[in-house]
């Protein structure tokens, strides 16, 4: 059952704009911090850059390592925005409203992370432009039958459709701000949200604007992730990767791994932002449910994936799986894994009590994106260390200090980002929270009086 | 060009507001002279307004034809501009150009409809009219904008109807 936040828009404009036009003292101990982890994979990116790729751990045969691990596990995360957002907005879900845009943000952010790993992968960075059709002057054009050239243009896209779809959502509440603000930001937020009035068309064109792009936006989503799985299976050296269920598989994961990153956004608003009175317990409710249902969804696609390699009974498929279950420290790796992102969250998110506490919600959610970061780790290098047909060199990972770096600096990335996000935006929709406030109300059946929401 | 003027009519509710625009029609004002200000969406018609037209669905089929011809382009005109047999493949491999083709498609869908949307709301807006603060505070505003002349009317009907607070705004520069 949903319950209501009844609040005049004064007090919703006052409580959800009070750190954007105000600075609360935690904000420079957090993103300080963030920014110190962010330093140092700068640093260790600069160091690769002097001394070469040689500095990462990854090696023949093992060609990808921990930074292809981490930009599909941040592709993953960037998968959450637009399930949270644009499904619930195209099924009119009433508890979207405080927590689209924060689902929103945290894509954007995200998929900037997953491009960043790519820019860390490759040895010369500053060519990275030649997967464009630039050369017109030789006629060199990019290889367009590789999945390399696919992701650029899928991931491309579903950047710059996300950064509209945020930015069109982002119009009347930038007005709100114009309207509070002084000085120059008042000139800044005047010009962004380009005379915003709020007349009865321009809200109309909000409310189409806001299922039209969810339902374009969509489409762009499933095929990010369909191309990024793609990059593993038509590759032909990779026997272990030849797997026709990649695509609906990789979504999903990316499904479980980003609604998640999504609840533990949602519990860090309510700590540090004390939005308690907007993101209730109903909200945690509401997407554990959620989650759940993913999460089996996954599991029986990660169950089918094993099943079909298992079935065919080939030596190169039951080879992997021998690797990946029985040598270590890949088994240690596969235990925690399964444990993490299924054994442990889902049986705990049957509990109404666990459901509804952002406490709960925040750890099992953060034991599901560790799980989900060791299942990319897990297809992508046991699948590269086995020793596939015509291949003279064999070898084992170990992640460089580099790698480690670089990695950490991508979550503190994603956080600063959202961070400094809030600081300047609104991460509530000010005007969705007043819309649902101005629609509810309560019935009463029999001797209860519940919730109700008006809806045209 | 004679200058326009606009005045602004604050209201606390919805029915007042909605009181006070058929006010302003019985006055003689036409339906492009005013204008509903809320800083929420409210249902449509919510304050007898007439409900406003769009043609915001054709400008994702403009862009996603043009997205559509575009990755046609790159794709077959750049493997045909060098024509390199990869692999034993065709020179014009269909599948991987239907995913680029896609992709613009879909890329070019989003950003007209972002366009549309802007368009179609009447974005970006130079001058503002009359406009007060407080409509993002929950007050329901009601502009009418017309020639200098008639302000005093205007002022009059928003008046008589129980607006909490009136001001003026200019429509349009002088120099126009």
């Amino acid at each position: 059952m949903q319950e209501y936040t009844y609040a005049t828009d004064r007090e919703i404009n006052h409580s959800l704009l009070r750190d954007v036009l105000g600075m609360p003292r935690w904000w420079f101990a957090g993103f300080g911090f963030l920014f110190l982890v962010w330093l140092t994979g700068v640093g260790a990116y600069g160091w690769e850059l002097n001394q070469g790729p040689g500095v990462l751990g990854v090696n023949r045969p093992v060609y990808w390592g921990f930074l292809i691990t981490n930009f599909v596990f941040w592709i993953g995360i960037s998968h959450a925005g637009i399930m949270v957002s644009a499904i619930l907005r195209l099924t009119q879900a009433e508890w979207r409203r405080p927590v689209t845009r924060a689902a929103e943000v945290l894509t954007l952010f995200s998929l900037l992370a997953a491009l960043s790993n790519i820019m860390f992968h490759v040895g010369r960075p500053w060519r990275l432009y030649w997967v464009g059709p630039f050369d017109f002057e030789r006629g060199l054009w990019p290889n367009i039958r590789s999945p390399f050239v696919w992701d650029p243009s899928a991931v491309g896209t579903y950047l710059i459709g996300s950064s509209l779809f945020v930015f069109i959502a982002l119009i009347p509440d930038l007005a709100a701000l114009r309207d509070r603000s002084t000085g120059l930001p008042r000139k800044l937020y005047a010009g962004l949200s380009l005379g915003f009035r709020g007349t009865p068309r321009q809200w109309k064109l909000q409310a189409v604007a806001g299922i039209l792009l969810s339902a374009l936006v969509l489409p762009v989503f499933v095929s990010v992730h369909s191309i990024v799985s793609w990059d593993f299976a038509v590759a032909i050296g990779v026997e272990g990767w030849h797997s026709t269920i990649f695509a609906p598989y990789f979504i999903i994961g990316a499904i479980h791994s980003g609604v998640s990153a999504v609840a533990m956004v949602m519990a860090l608003m309510v700590w540090l932002w004390k939005w308690d009175r907007y993101i209730t317990n109903d909200h945690f409710d509401a997407i554990g449910r959620l989650l759940i249902i993913v999460a089996t969804t996954w599991f029986f696609f990660f169950a089918l994936e094993w099943i079909f390699a298992l079935y065919t009974l080939e030596n190169s498929d039951i080879a992997l799986r021998e690797w990946q279950i029985f040598s270590m420290p890949m088994g240690m790796l596969f235990l925690v894994f399964l444990v993490t992102a299924y054994f442990i969250p889902v049986p705990a998110w049957l509990f109404k009590s666990v459901r509804r506490s952002p406490t709960w919600m925040f750890w099992t959610t953060i034991l599901v994106n560790i799980g989900m970061w060791l299942e990319r780790f897990l297809i992508i290098i046991p699948g590269l260390q086995r020793r596939q047909p015509f291949e003279f060199s064999w070898g084992s990972y170990a992640p460089s200090i580099v790698e480690i770096l670089l990695v950490a600096s991508t979550f503190a990335f994603v956080g600063m980002g959202i961070l400094l996000f809030a600081k300047v935006f609104p991460l509530v929709p000010l005007f969705d929270v007043k819309e649902g406030t101005r629609l509810a109300d309560t019935i009463r059946v029999g001797r209860r009086v519940v919730p109700a929401s008006i809806r045209e | 060009m004679m200058a326009k003027r606009s005045v602004i009519g604050l209201f606390k509710g919805v029915d007042e507001a909605a009181d006070a625009l058929d006010a302003v029609r019985d006055g003689g004002f036409e339906r492009d002279e005013y204008e509903v200000l809320t800083g929420t969406p409210y249902p449509e018609g919510a304050f007898g307004e007439e409900e406003p037209h769009h043609g915001l669905f054709r400008y994702p089929l403009i862009g996603a034809a043009c997205g559509f011809i575009i990755g046609l382009v790159l794709t077959s005109g750049t493997q045909l501009a060098y024509p390199l047999v990869t692999g034993g493949k065709p020179i014009l491999s269909v599948p991987p150009m239907a995913i680029i083709m896609y992709e613009g498609t879909m890329l070019g869908a989003i950003i007209f409809t972002v366009i549309g949307i802007i368009i179609e709301s009447r974005l970006p807006r130079v001058y503002m009219g009359a406009y007060d603060t407080r409509v993002t505070e929950g007050y329901i505003g009601l502009t009418v904008t017309t020639d200098e002349g008639r302000v005093g009317r205007e002022e009059e009907i928003l008046r008589d109807a129980g607006a909490e607070d009136i001001r003026r705004g200019w429509e349009q520069s002088d120099f126009d």
